[in-house]
């Protein structure tokens, strides 16, 4: 009885505490369907009294938001997939080739990892300038295509990956990125997974870069444009609402698809240390 | 199917480690070779230099006509069994042993029917689709076998592939093994760090220490004829007992070994060596099985055994004359006749009373003689205190000490077997003895002995 009505305490105040986190994205689930002007009235309206498309219309016709969702994908399907070849192949390397200077290198890899994003901000956009990459889709990808903590994540990984494998394959007759090709990449899949979820998030989801590079409505990303669209209507906070309803739900569904091995990786990080 | 030649092969690390020392060994076409060592004296460094996976620091490896110092590994026509399996574990048995004939772009077909016959021969037919941690350990060890055998390669090397077997299984897979080197009549390196592997597997044994080769030879040229006293004390299990003393000759001109820390004398009779080892500090070896029982010494003071003693029963009794440690009255003639009370006393104990006439085929020649000529004394009887005694079944070790020496028999089976405790005597086969010299530790050679 009373282990019963502990897991029923402890239960409730699970459901409480996800139900509290859950409010506001069902709100802003609820408001995107309302008419304008519905959710600043008072008392609040919990669901739409008449549910309408009119905003997300909106976002697509009037606005253009449908450019930037574009821009959105083509950077970040880019830089996720390419960092996570780039990434995944030094990690492989810094773990397992043997080659002069490695661990020196690592080191130094490893010391980048304190300085702070902003910190290289202006280096970098000077950098771009001068190669002539400002306000292009190329600004905004080619800093992401490999990062430290990638390579870092996936070195840790792949350390515990036994090399008499390696040497199986090596006496078997494969090359060197056949080896890391069929046998090393379906073997640390759980840390990709992680990776890329990481990637995805951090690249759609980033602002500060973007805002910086690009200058041009039609090569803004989803975070900028919506952004902008607050300076302009501050007041529609249904037309607002769509709009981020737009920005979250491809990361929830990368989320949801990836979700099973991000867990898995994370756990497997934790254990060996 | 090919001759593998390692001539001066070394391996010295970046940071000028020496793992093996010149390595010269030339294994026929079609031998199973085997490399035993303890860890860490070259012998897996050696057999991945082979592989191509470790390179080759100075001299030369050949394998068939070719010198492949430099050919990387995938085109030496070899495969390798390696310790930890090396399965790929994403990959089905099939995919597994299908691998790399695969990379080297054979027609499906051709894949197929050589994975499929290596499966039968290896009994893993109804595995074939199954993932690698759907196996137990033994059927992993079959399939990393089998991934060698597809590729039908001039030469297997396989690095400690048993290690990680349970006991049962190791002694299955081991005969399994042999089995396959017969009919595929393949050139077998194998490396293992235990005796026995090698022992019973090999046609010829190389043992390493500290990265140098110490002897190679059959296994019973191992275990006869010992080089040095690593060799000697490495193989065969349990090892060798060694006593450091020295050879003198004796007032009848005959030879007699004295131990340096007891009081312990031993005759040698006409041992081939003792000649060659007079007068030099010596380690004498005896193997466990060179010791016998002679009886019990529970209650010396009976003198009843003694007297019971029929004449011209065996040799186990020292001849008059010799010197003979025997400190508690009564033990130096030890042996009863059958009959007597005395329980310890047995009748298949190898030691020493053989009926009159058979011969006993287990001693040198001159042991059977039932009435051994002065000189040519070759068994001593030793006190042992026991510490350990333990039962095999088929054979009992008796573990103990005489002075400070620690000492271990082999002994038949029997219904009561001394205690912990008790005291014993035991029969020295010593004809049979190893001598080696104390200060390099090499076997003692008397003229006209095979080395």
């Amino acid at each position: 009885m009373n282990r019963r009505l502990a897991s029923v305490l402890l239960y409730s105040t699970l459901v409480i505490g996800a139900l509290l986190s859950l409010l506001p994205i069902l709100w802003m689930l609820s408001a995107s369907f309302m008419a304008t002007g519905e959710a600043s009235s008072y008392p609040p309206h919990v669901l739409p009294d008449h549910p309408t498309l009119e905003h997300y219309r909106a976002l697509f016709t009037r606005l253009n938001l449908g450019r930037s969702l574009l821009n959105s994908v083509i950077v970040t399907v880019t830089v996720t997939t390419v960092s996570l070849f780039v990434n995944s192949m030094a990690g492989y390397a810094f773990a397992k080739l043997r080659f002069r200077g490695r661990d020196r290198l690592f080191r130094l890899l490893a010391a980048g990892l304190v300085i702070p994003v902003q910190v290289s901000m202006l280096p970098l956009f000077l950098l771009l300038k001068q190669m002539g990459l400002i306000n292009t889709y190329w600004g905004v990808i080619i800093p992401g295509l490999a990062s430290i903590f990638g390579i870092f994540l996936i070195r840790q990984y792949t350390l515990a990956f036994p090399d008499e494998l390696l040497d199986a394959a090596r006496m078997d007759g494969a090359g060197e990125f056949r080896i890391y090709w069929s046998l090393v990449l379906p073997v640390i899949a759980p840390v990709l997974a992680t990776l890329s979820i990481w990637t995805f998030l951090s690249t759609w989801n980033d602002f500060m870069w973007p805002l910086i590079v690009l200058s041009d409505q039609d090569h803004y990303t989803l975070p900028v444009a919506l952004a902008n669209l607050v300076g302009e209507h501050v007041q529609d906070t249904e037309l607002m609402m769509a709009g981020s309803v737009l920005t979250v739900l491809p990361v929830l569904v990368v989320f949801l698809f990836l979700q099973r091995y991000y867990v898995q990786g994370v756990m497997a990080g934790s254990v060996k240390g | 199917m090919a001759r593998v030649t390692l001539e001066g092969i070394r391996k010295i690390y970046e940071n000028g480690h020496v793992a093996v020392h010149g390595v010269d060994l030339d294994v026929a076409d079609g031998e199973f070779v085997v490399l035993v060592g303890p860890s860490g004296c070259g012998k897996s460094t050696t057999l991945r230099m082979v592989a191509g996976l470790e390179s080759i620091t100075a001299g030369r490896l050949t394998i068939g006509e070719r010198v492949v110092n430099d050919v990387p590994p995938k085109d030496r026509d070899i495969a390798m069994v390696f310790q930890n399996y090396a399965l790929y574990p994403h990959m089905s048995v099939f995919q597994n042993m299908a691998f790399a004939l695969k990379l080297r772009k054979l027609p499906a077909a051709e894949i197929d029917r050589r994975v499929r016959e290596a499966a039968d021969i290896l009994g893993l037919g109804p595995e074939l689709e199954r993932l690698p941690r759907q196996l137990s350990g033994g059927q992993r060890q079959r399939v990393a076998i089998g991934r060698a055998i597809v590729r039908q390669p001039a030469v297997f090397l396989f690095d400690e592939p048993l290690s990680n077997l349970d006991a049962k299984l190791r002694v299955q897979t081991r005969r399994e093994i042999t089995r396959l080197h017969r009919e595929l009549n393949a050139t077998v390196l194998y490396v293992t760090h235990d005796q026995v592997e090698a022992m019973t597997m090999g046609d010829r044994i190389v043992v390493l220490d500290a990265g140098r080769v110490q002897q190679v030879d059959t296994p019973m040229g191992l275990y006869e004829r010992p080089r040095n006293l690593f060799v000697a004390t490495f193989i065969g299990s349990p090892s060798m007992n060694l006593i450091h003393g020295e050879v003198t000759v004796g007032s009848a001109g005959n030879a007699i070994f004295r131990a340096a820390a007891d009081d312990l004398e031993l005759p040698l009779g006409r041992h081939p060596a003792a000649a060659e080892a007079v007068g030099r500090p010596v380690v004498l070896g005896l193997r466990p099985e060179q010791l016998s029982l002679a009886g019990t010494d529970a209650a010396p003071s009976q003198g009843t055994r003694d007297a019971a003693r029929p004449p011209g029963t065996g040799s186990s009794a020292p001849p008059s004359g010799t010197t003979n440690l025997a400190p508690a009255p009564g033990t130096g003639s030890s042996a009863p006749a059958p009959g007597t009370a005395n329980l310890a006393w047995p009748a298949g104990t190898r030691s020493s009373t053989p009926p009159p006439g058979t011969t006993n085929l287990a001693r040198p020649a001159g042991t059977t003689n039932p009435a051994p000529l002065p000189g040519q004394a070759q068994v001593g009887m030793l006190p042992l205190q026991l510490d350990a005694v333990e039962p095999l079944g088929n054979e009992i070790l008796l573990h103990g000490r005489i002075a400070t020496q620690d000492l271990t028999a082999r002994v038949a089976p029997m219904p009561v077997p001394p205690k912990p405790g008790e005291r014993v005597i035991l029969a020295v086969d010593s004809a049979g003895a190893h001598i080696f010299d104390a200060t390099s530790g090499a076997r003692v050679v008397g003229a006209g002995e095979i080395a």
